[in-house]
């Protein structure tokens, strides 16, 4: 790449440089630059409306950006800049696959089925496009059987497998949140994105939701999410950029970002000439 | 607790009769003009008016009585009996289904299949020519017509407003290529499906960012510009004369239904001339194109593409973020849809013998999609039973001569037949808001096979 920049390190799934996406007048990302890698959980926090759900749609092909690069790095060493893909094939071609803040499942399909179209483009493929599926081959009929298969395993990760046979819309909210999440898995994705996972759930579910999560990376899929509960945040991710106003103010571990007095001055609103202070009460040990 | 339970009682008949007065000074008001005087002209052709307070004294009192006798009487069995089997503590749903219930679908088969003779040999050979065209032939075309738009609006939730367009280039493709080639019916049938299909794909890129309202309104305009189309080529369709002596189907070209030919069907059995053995070869046609557009109806929606038809429905975006290809998948929607459009255009040129653009209105676009809704968007059954409670009512409908005795011999039935027709579909509507058969079959399961509620399916957004 002619900027040099694009030296990605081996185990850098995602590499986003000098994201910027303006809205009218609005500057919704600003020279936003940050690194997601393989194998890790990446959480990015900030407070409401700093551009973290922005930065989602602009990765999964849902806005395209006024400015920047987007660079995903699949395990077979092949490249894609994502800005480029059209939205489906950001999914199918680049396997980034994501979840929504208000949860975005079909409702009136039951549950398996839900996990089935996840598979598409899969079966799509064994059914020599409909046409070789509609005579009956058994070529389709294995194929659809290794799909039900498949739902099957992440039913039972999700802990969904009673449900399998009722509509999805009839779900409680913390069992959507876990289907909008298998489904999602279905495609097989090598980066998932998860859009608040844990908003709206209770303790217990959060701690469910917690141990899945963890599940699916120790399985080899990188994860990015946006959250909101620090508890969740803190807990299970290894790595935590901080947005606010459209801009990193910070970047690294748990712990690191836990101490950054430029992240508490964001998160309990002070003024900017106040941040300093807050520094210096935090070097002499008194906050 | 007695006098208790007569308080009440008396309650509901107070409140009965007071609902009763109320509807009738409701009817009183609304029917004042509309029944109450009644304009004609005299001898003189001068515009005159006079009152018919019997009439609109019938219209109060059975609005009165009927909402007196819906408060005091019906509506307090209902709520007892209700009351008393919710005591019994057994939920009223019950998974015994009758037989005819169980095995519906066969029996509908099996019935079809006799339907010609059984016409014949109870209204004989010229009686029976009524109920095989007017009756089985029509209904069998709307079914399959709101069968094909079923995969546009009911599977994939795209309303489309001008589906007729298909039906009418379908039967153009029919009728041009016969004449200027003298292609036979069965080389013609698929021709005309893969044109209409074309046409489809090119009706769906233009739209293919339009959604909802935007997206109905388009595919209006097309439905009209094709009929424009049709109407003004005069030099290729002859415009509103339309093209008459279109060739009949043949029986695979061994037999021939048209008479003076040496392979007249007729002729080689020994049978007495009578058109009626042409009609009922035709409905043995359209009843196999229906079938043929229900078993693959039925095969696509199990596949990754009747899934993804249905996820499309369901939820866009959501499709999108789950790499399919939503301009493909809708493309392949109209497409199919407009395929079987064309099939049912394709007969029926060939079953009128005639072709012009008056047959392709947009009336016909709402009747097919009203069917579609009727019935239950994406419900085979339904879609059947509501095509034959609507073409086949509004047909009964020009028969209802009893109408007279109640009317009065001026009464013309024909006439009010697009009025009790509209009415009977609001009373549908408001009993029934999802369509006779409101709930869906998932396409795979892991367990036990439950039918899914119609309060989860969603309409589509186009």
């Amino acid at each position: 790449m002619a900027t040099g920049t694009n030296t990605m390190t081996k185990d850098t799934i995602l590499k986003v440089e000098h994201l910027s996406m303006k809205f009218g007048g609005l500057m919704a990302i600003n020279d936003f630059s940050f690194e997601a890698r393989r194998g890790e959980i990446t959480a990015l926090i900030g407070p409401n409306g700093a551009g973290k759900t922005t930065v989602f749609n602009c990765i999964t092909g849902f806005y395209k950006p006024t400015m920047g690069m987007l660079t995903l790095k699949r395990s077979n060493n092949k490249e894609f800049l994502l800005e480029r893909l059209r939205d489906f094939e950001i999914n199918k071609v680049a396997g980034v696959s994501r979840t929504f803040q208000n949860i975005r499942l079909f409702s009136g399909l039951t549950v398996l089925e839900n996990l089935l179209v996840a598979q598409h483009n899969v079966l799509m493929k064994a059914s020599g496009f409909t046409i070789l599926g509609l005579l009956g081959l058994p070529a389709y009929k294995n194929a659809a059987k290794a799909a039900i298969e498949k739902a099957e395993y992440w039913l039972e990760k999700a802990d969904l497998t009673d449900r399998a046979d009722d509509p999805a819309g009839d779900l409680s909210y913390g069992a959507q949140r876990r289907l909008e999440i298998a489904r999602a898995m279905c495609t097989e994705p090598e980066l998932l994105c998860l859009d608040e996972p844990a908003a709206g759930l209770n303790p217990k579910e959060s701690l469910t939701l917690n141990a899945l999560l963890r599940g699916i990376r120790d399985e080899g899929t990188s994860l990015l999410l946006i959250e909101h509960d620090m508890s969740v945040v803190m807990e299970i991710s290894d790595h935590v950029v901080v947005l606010e106003y459209g801009q990193k103010i910070s970047d690294g571990t748990p712990d690191h970002v836990k101490n950054d007095p430029k992240v508490i001055a964001a998160y309990l609103g002070v003024e900017d000439d106040e941040v300093e202070e807050i520094e210096e009460k935090l070097e002499e040990g008194t906050i | 607790m007695a006098n208790g339970y007569q308080n009440v009682q008396e309650d509901v008949m107070a409140k009965a009769v007071k609902e009763g007065a109320i509807a009738g000074i409701i009817a009183f008001l609304m029917f004042l003009v509309f029944v109450g005087i009644e304009t004609y002209q005299d001898i003189n052709n001068q515009l005159v008016w006079r009152t018919r307070w019997g009439l609109l004294a019938v219209f109060v009192i059975v609005a009165a009585v009927g909402r007196f006798l819906t408060v005091g009487f019906i509506k307090p069995h209902l709520d007892k009996r209700k009351l008393a089997k919710a005591k019994t503590g057994i939920l009223e749903v019950s998974e015994e289904k009758s037989f005819f219930h169980k095995h519906f679908l066969k029996i509908a088969l099996v019935f079809l299949l006799c339907y010609p003779f059984l016409a014949m040999m109870i209204f004989g050979r010229q009686g029976s020519l009524k109920y095989v065209d007017n009756f089985g032939i029509q209904i069998l075309i709307y079914v399959m017509l709101a069968w094909g738009l079923n995969i546009v609006v009911g599977l994939a939730g795209l309303l489309d407003l001008g589906y007729v367009a298909f039906y009418a280039v379908g039967a153009y493709s029919y009728a041009l290529l016969s004449a200027h080639f003298g292609f036979s019916f069965w080389l013609l049938l698929p021709m005309a499906g893969i044109l209409a299909a074309l046409w489809g794909i090119i009706l769906g890129f233009p739209v293919l960012r339009l959604r909802g309202d935007y997206l109905a309104i388009v595919t209006l305009a097309f439905g009209e510009i094709i009929r424009l189309v049709l109407i003004n080529w005069t030099d290729v369709t002859r415009g509103t004369f339309g093209i008459s002596g279109i060739a009949k189907a043949t029986f695979f070209g061994i037999w021939s239904f048209d008479t003076g030919t040496a392979n007249n069907f007729a002729k080689v059995w020994g049978l007495p001339a009578s058109s009626v053995y042409y009609k009922m070869f035709l409905f043995y046609i359209i009843l196999a194109l229906c079938m043929l557009t229900a078993y693959v109806t039925i095969r696509l929606r199990r596949m990754p593409i009747g899934r993804a038809w249905e996820a499309l429905r369901e939820d866009e975006i959501a499709c999108r973020s789950l790499g399919i290809n939503t301009v493909a998948t809708k493309l392949t929607a109209f497409a199919t849809g407009a395929m079987f459009g064309g099939f049912a255009g394709s007969f029926f040129a060939a079953r009128q013998g005639f072709v012009s653009p008056e047959s392709f209105v947009f009336l016909e676009s709402a009747v097919i999609l009203a069917i579609v809704v009727l019935g239950g968007m994406g419900s085979l059954t339904g879609i059947a039973i509501a095509a034959v409670v609507m073409v086949g009512g509004t047909e009964l409908l020009r028969e209802m001569e009893f109408l007279k005795h109640v009317f009065g011999p001026d009464f013309t039935p024909e006439l009010y037949r697009m009025l009790l027709f509209g009415l009977a579909m609001i009373i549908v509507m408001l009993f029934k808001p999802r369509g006779f058969v409101g709930t869906r079959e998932p396409t795979a399961f892991l367990r036990t096979r439950k039918a899914v509620s119609g309060s989860f399916t969603k309409e589509g957004h186009g």
